[in-house]
């Protein structure tokens, strides 16, 4: 066993209302640049729809991710090593800027630079590639709310096989929003396919990173993310993709597109899980076992044994204390109600999803009876195939049991926690019905409904000791070496010298001059080195 | 043999050495100092058509050219002889090969340049220094070609009896000036504008030719990398300063 930590997200897809607030925050923080005008590391589709990029999901066409040889041994979908050598002056499966969209602006000026005229004058958008005016065709959510949806229904790769009874209850819409980071995959096929080795996993925390000074622009990783999580930033030539907002992680803080989630839907923490197996658990035969093999993975934080072994890898206590309070931990492995996106790409993904359950209450609302009885949402689930089946194309390969049993699970709660809002006896029965406790069903409830800013982000802080020390040489004074001028034990001008003295309370930096309180007057002691021969 | 002018030294000694000067300083300096640049710059996002097949056969094309020429300037002709490879055979070998490889590489520079100019995006991104790269790149590839066929295919010029000694002589710091003078022009033009093109090649997205990412085929898939440099594993070298 070699336990890895991992900083995980799990998405609750009840809660999101699709105001793209995730989207506009990473935007303003992250791509607002030229050459990722067309980039949103966190986009938000409208489901069923085509997502961002468009078709992204159909790895026929694309061959992102990883498959099983005949002999059953895990292979890049899209070939090995020496085919993406072969054909690297011209990569055969990379999207194409229209499959995402074509960025614009509006001519602002035009609104204030008209001259007096009969008509009021209008801003037409301009291209953003080639500065030429252009009709807006398609955008990152041009299917927002299901526009137009219907009409291109048939290029939803899920809806493949579903799309004649889907459109038989277009009428009572199905819809849901399912916002998107990059899933820092445990087995990132990005990385497989990266022929420079410019995307790595970061040991500690395994967040997912392109080193933009090896990246030499050769594409390989855009077509091997089965998700579309990797952009190309035409300006520079280099790969960029979501970073989990690491400077913010490091410091304890949540991501842009949590922090800024107005539904309070996101949730971070750590999980462990053993390194050793990724491999074996992504090359699991049956695609529909592949999230049992990887919930398999997810190691628990309070076995003695995996103690053990996190310190033995070099897991700091307190990141160790962080994964026993991980709120990821609990949804994936306690609670079994989050799943993972796309568990058939075989990458591992670590960003994983809460299935709403929203759509099918709202079907037992419209029929008139009574959305919150356990026993109506119950049947509602075993007869609304259809969008269980849609869900289950997403989360679970297509196996629709694991899909109703969260549902399940979801309207077990709902159903027991009225009991208790409206002072009735809790129903015990409801909560053995998906094999919960009382107990569990509101602990649950509290995890999902009220938990505070520190309860759904559970992230201690990067340990950089001595990366701090590295930052001290270029943040000190270069004249503040062991026995060097202004190490002599003098208070500064301004009276408190010590105050700002760091990192901790090193002995050979005891009475160095700081400049930071230095009032600009005299010539202080220890500022200067004293003379030779004084 | 007439004896070399300032002229001729100034065109076959001082620019070729000069050239060699910026080729390895500029790789040293842009390798240090522009990292982040360093890149194919690839505008297949743009457009991926033409490109798909102007490319690949520039790229492939190139390839042969450049072994062509490890072989024709490389090897000596008395080496060739010596293991028995006849001048005829040597000849037919050369044209055969070299004429497929020249029309992959005419013909996929062609594709690409037209791509480069009726493509709006693409031009939008075409940077001064790639102009100016693709001008020499083309004069280069072109007076090659015309050089190789009419004046040494078609004419009586033996390359290996003039510019190969003179290249070699080159890395032995010992050019014979005269070697190059009395050259056809065709060959003198290839020869100069691809000393140029040396200059300028480490400050052009040119510089991804020493990139090849070979070391893709043992590495192991998935890189993990610390974010803390001092728990990297120590690489064999001076002893490490604490600081």
């Amino acid at each position: 066993m070699r336990v890895m930590a991992q900083m995980a997200m799990v998405m609750n897809l009840d809660k999101c209302i699709g105001c793209h607030t995730c989207s506009v925050t990473c935007k303003q923080a992250w791509t607002n640049r030229k050459g990722t005008e067309y980039v949103w590391f966190n986009n938000v589709e409208t489901r069923p729809g085509q997502g961002y990029p468009r078709g992204y999901e159909d790895q026929e066409k694309w061959q992102g991710g990883w498959a099983l040889s005949k002999r059953g041994k895990l292979k890049l979908k899209s070939g090995g090593k020496w085919a993406k050598l072969a054909s690297i002056f011209s990569n055969p499966k990379l999207p194409g800027i229209e499959d995402y969209y074509e960025p614009w602006s509006y001519e602002y000026e035009n609104l204030l630079n008209a001259p007096a005229q009969k008509h009021i004058p209008t801003a037409p958008p301009k291209s953003l590639l080639t500065g030429e005016r252009m009709n807006i065709e398609w955008s990152a959510n041009w299917d927002d709310d299901l526009g137009g949806t219907y009409a291109n229904k048939d290029k939803d790769p899920m809806l493949k096989g579903i799309e004649d009874k889907v459109k038989l209850e277009f009428e009572d819409t199905f819809m849901f929003y399912l916002p998107r980071i990059c899933e820092h995959c445990l087995n990132p096929s990005c990385a497989a396919s990266c022929p420079s080795g410019a995307i790595y996993k970061r040991s500690e925390d395994g967040i997912v990173l392109v080193d933009q000074e090896r990246c030499r622009g050769w594409r390989f990783c855009v077509s091997g993310c089965p998700y579309k999580k990797i952009y190309f930033n035409h300006k520079t030539g280099k790969a960029e993709k979501c970073t989990f907002c690491y400077p913010r992680i490091e410091h304890g803080e949540p991501t842009v597109c949590a922090e800024t989630c107005v539904g309070r839907l996101r949730y971070i923490g750590l999980v462990f899980y053993d390194a050793d197996r990724v491999t074996e658990a992504a090359a699991t035969p049956n695609d529909q076992d592949l999230y049992e093999a990887q919930k398999d993975l997810i190691l628990d934080p309070f076995d003695p044994e995996v103690m053990e072994n996190a310190e033995a890898s070099g897991i700091p206590y307190d990141w160790i204390v962080g994964a026993q309070n991980s709120p990821i931990y609990k949804l994936i492995k306690e609670y079994e109600v989050a799943l993972p996106l796309h568990p058939e790409y075989r990458t591992m993904p670590m960003v994983w999803y809460i299935p709403p359950l929203s759509p099918i209450v709202d079907i037992v609302a419209d029929t008139g009876y009574d959305a919150e009885d356990a026993g109506n949402l119950f049947g509602a689930i075993d007869e609304l195939r259809i969008p269980i089946e849609y869900l289950a194309n997403l989360f679970t390969a297509g196996d629709v049991d694991i899909v109703a049993d969260v549902l399940r699970k979801m309207a077990a709660m709902r159903s027991y926690m009225r009991d208790i809002n409206l002072d009735n006896a809790p129903d015990e029965s409801i909560a053995h019905a998906v094999g919960m406790d009382g107990q569990t069903m509101q602990d649950m409830y509290r995890l999902l409904a009220l938990a505070k800013y520190d309860e759904r982000y559970v992230i201690p802080a990067g340990h950089s000791e001595s990366a701090h020390d590295l930052e001290a040489i270029g943040s000190d004074c270069p004249l503040n070496f062991d026995g060097g001028p202004g190490m002599e034990d003098i208070p500064g001008a301004a009276g408190n010298a010590d105050k700002f003295v760091g990192p901790g309370d090193k002995e050979h930096l005891k009475g160095r001059f700081n400049l930071f309180n230095w009032d600009g007057k005299g010539r202080p002691p220890g500022l200067f080195p004293e003379p030779r021969g004084a | 043999m007439t004896s070399p002018t300032a002229w001729h030294t100034f065109l076959w000694v001082i620019i070729p050495y000069l050239a060699l000067a910026s080729f390895i300083l500029g790789h040293i300096w842009r390798y240090r100092y522009d990292k982040f640049g360093w890149t194919t710059r690839s505008s297949q996002i743009y457009e991926s058509k033409l490109l798909r097949i102007g490319s690949p056969m520039f790229h492939y094309g190139i390839i042969f050219v450049f072994l062509g020429h490890v072989i024709g300037l490389g090897v000596p002709k008395s080496w060739t002889e010596a293991v028995g490879l006849t001048d005829a055979w040597y000849h037919l070998m050369a044209i055969t090969v070299g004429l497929a490889a020249a029309i992959a590489t005419v013909g996929g520079l062609a594709i690409l340049i037209y791509r480069r100019r009726s493509n709006n995006r693409v031009f939008g991104e075409t940077t001064k220094l790639d102009k100016l790269m693709y001008l020499m790149l083309a004069i280069t590839i072109l007076a090659g070609t015309y050089a190789t066929i009419f004046e040494s295919a078609l004419g009586h010029y033996d390359y290996r009896e003039g510019i190969s000694i003179w290249f070699r002589q080159f890395w032995t710091l010992q050019p014979d000036v005269m070697l190059m003078a009395t050259a056809p022009p065709g060959f003198q033009i290839h020869v100069i504008s691809a000393i140029l093109l040396f200059a300028v090649w480490p400050f052009t997205r040119l510089v991804h030719v020493f990139t090849v990412p070979l070391g893709y085929i043992t590495r192991p898939y998935i890189v993990y990398r610390s974010k803390d440099q001092l728990r990297q594993p120590q690489r064999r070298g001076w002893e490490q300063i604490d600081f």
